[in-house]
């Protein structure tokens, strides 16, 4: 247990470390973009969030699947952590990119096939919590929040798909711009400082779930 | 085969407990008809506007009343413990799943084969010429909003607050189904100079064959105990 404290703590301060450095290189140190100016920046917090939302997501499928096979309640747990993690972080790269489409695009919100999908796929990760809450057995739990997290990770892709389809045939969806390497590597450094995030809230939120879980169980034996 | 006879006999089951009682089915088409009657009032009475968005109209119409079925599905199992007795039969419990499928699409399409006549001529719609593609149209989105809608409430059926749960997982999970239906239908409605009605079709086909296989694949887990 300490040793796993010790390992969460020292994830903690590398993230924290290179959350530091990643903004600051992100905010002072990189040109800004010709084009849009320092709104530009909103990139290196954007983008590495909306990746941290899926690949969260992708956890709590691999989790569901884990946990159907085995039926052990620690990959529910990680499953659930995760998930929690993902909303979070999807509700934020849905704000920052509202941020930066007002001065760009114009709007705060456009029905752009990636933003859609993104707020369906809040939908359904929202819908994934809401099930949890509202079942009393831990077992039953595990099992239909599971197969939501199954049948939600799968839906995304065709979300995505029949979003395509339903704005292309009105307007061509909007497509990245190359990008120098100055502001790539940047970007990949902030992913990489929000996986260690990632990875730190997800260690704490998984001993809170045990935590939760074994409190559960005392206060059901105890009546 | 036997898997289909089982599916039948709950089929059969549950129409003939819905032709005693006649519950479900006028408050169906009683609530569906109220839809399209307070779109109407919410988008006025230009009949244009309305003619132009009377595909979406018609599937929100069918996706509220929809959820109304499905929260029954399981119900009358539900009340007096049934459902362990179907449970305990032998045999696959995918034959449950397909039974209670059978009956939502039957149940549902029988709402709509009112609702439909009663959308053309509320907003003055020519719907005669082209009624098998619209049949057709309805058909395909009605088996996909079932298959979703009766897994989903088989997994909702005995939580608290299963009213808010079901539209809840149900509607995100729709999205797709619900942009093949309403395009297609639109497109058969206002005219489709593109051939663009195709691709929306064949979206739906996909939705509803992707999502038969991994609901039945997994329906036995959903109704473990």
């Amino acid at each position: 247990m300490t040793n796993k404290s010790a390992t969460a703590r020292l994830i903690g301060i590398v993230a924290l470390v290179t959350m530091l450095i990643g903004s600051f290189v992100g905010l002072f140190v990189v040109s800004p973009d010709r084009l849009q100016g320092d709104v530009q920046r909103l990139m290196y917090v954007h983008v590495p969030a909306a990746w941290l939302a899926f690949l969260a997501f992708f956890v709590v499928f691999l989790m569901s699947v884990l946990y159907l096979i085995q039926r052990d309640l620690k990959w529910d747990r990680v499953a659930h952590a995760s998930a929690e993690i993902g909303v979070v972080f999807t509700v934020l790269t849905l704000a920052l990119g509202s941020m930066w489409g007002k001065p760009t695009w114009g709007v705060w919100w456009t029905w752009d096939p990636r933003l859609t999908t993104t707020a369906i796929m809040l939908a359904i990760y929202v819908g994934y919590l809401a099930i949890r809450s509202f079942a009393d057995d831990p077992d039953k739990r595990a099992r239909w929040a599971a197969i939501v997290g199954i049948i939600g990770f799968a839906n995304v892709p065709i979300v995505y798909l029949s979003v395509i389809w339903w704005r292309t045939l009105h307007q061509p969806p909007s497509s990245p711009r190359s990008v120098s390497p100055e502001i790539l590597w940047t970007l990949l450094f902030n992913v990489l400082a929000f996986t260690f995030v990632y990875v730190y809230l997800m260690m704490r939120r998984i001993r809170l779930a045990k935590v939760e879980g074994e409190l559960e169980q005392r206060v059901a034996y105890n009546g | 085969m036997e898997l289909l006879r089982r599916s039948w006999a709950i089929v059969w089951k549950d129409l003939l407990i819905e032709a005693r009682t006649k519950q479900a089915f006028n408050a169906m088409v009683f609530f569906a008809a109220l839809v399209l009657f307070i779109f109407s009032f919410a988008l006025g009475p230009d009949t244009e506007l309305l003619r132009e968005v009377s595909g979406g109209l018609l599937w929100v119409g069918i996706a509220f009343t929809g959820i109304l079925s499905l929260n029954r599905t399981y119900q009358s199992e539900e009340t007096s413990g049934g459902i362990e007795g179907l449970r305990v039969y032998p045999g696959d419990p995918r034959a449950i799943f397909l039974g209670k499928l059978f009956g939502n699409i039957i149940v549902l399409l029988a709402v709509e084969a009112v609702l439909f006549p009663a959308a053309a001529v509320l907003f003055q719609i020519e719907m005669l010429p082209h009624v098998w593609e619209l049949a057709g149209v309805a058909v395909l989105g009605t088996i996909g909003f079932s298959i979703v809608g009766t897994f989903y409430a088989a997994l909702t059926v005995n939580l608290r607050a299963r009213e808010v749960m079901l539209p809840l997982l149900l509607f995100p999970a729709l999205v797709p189904m619900l942009l093949g239906a309403v395009n297609a239908t639109t497109l058969i409605l206002v005219g489709d100079p593109m051939q663009d009605s195709g691709i929306w079709i064949r979206l739906l086909v996909a939705f509803d064959v992707i999502f038969f296989v991994i609901s039945t694949w997994i329906f036995p887990i959903a109704l473990e105990e």
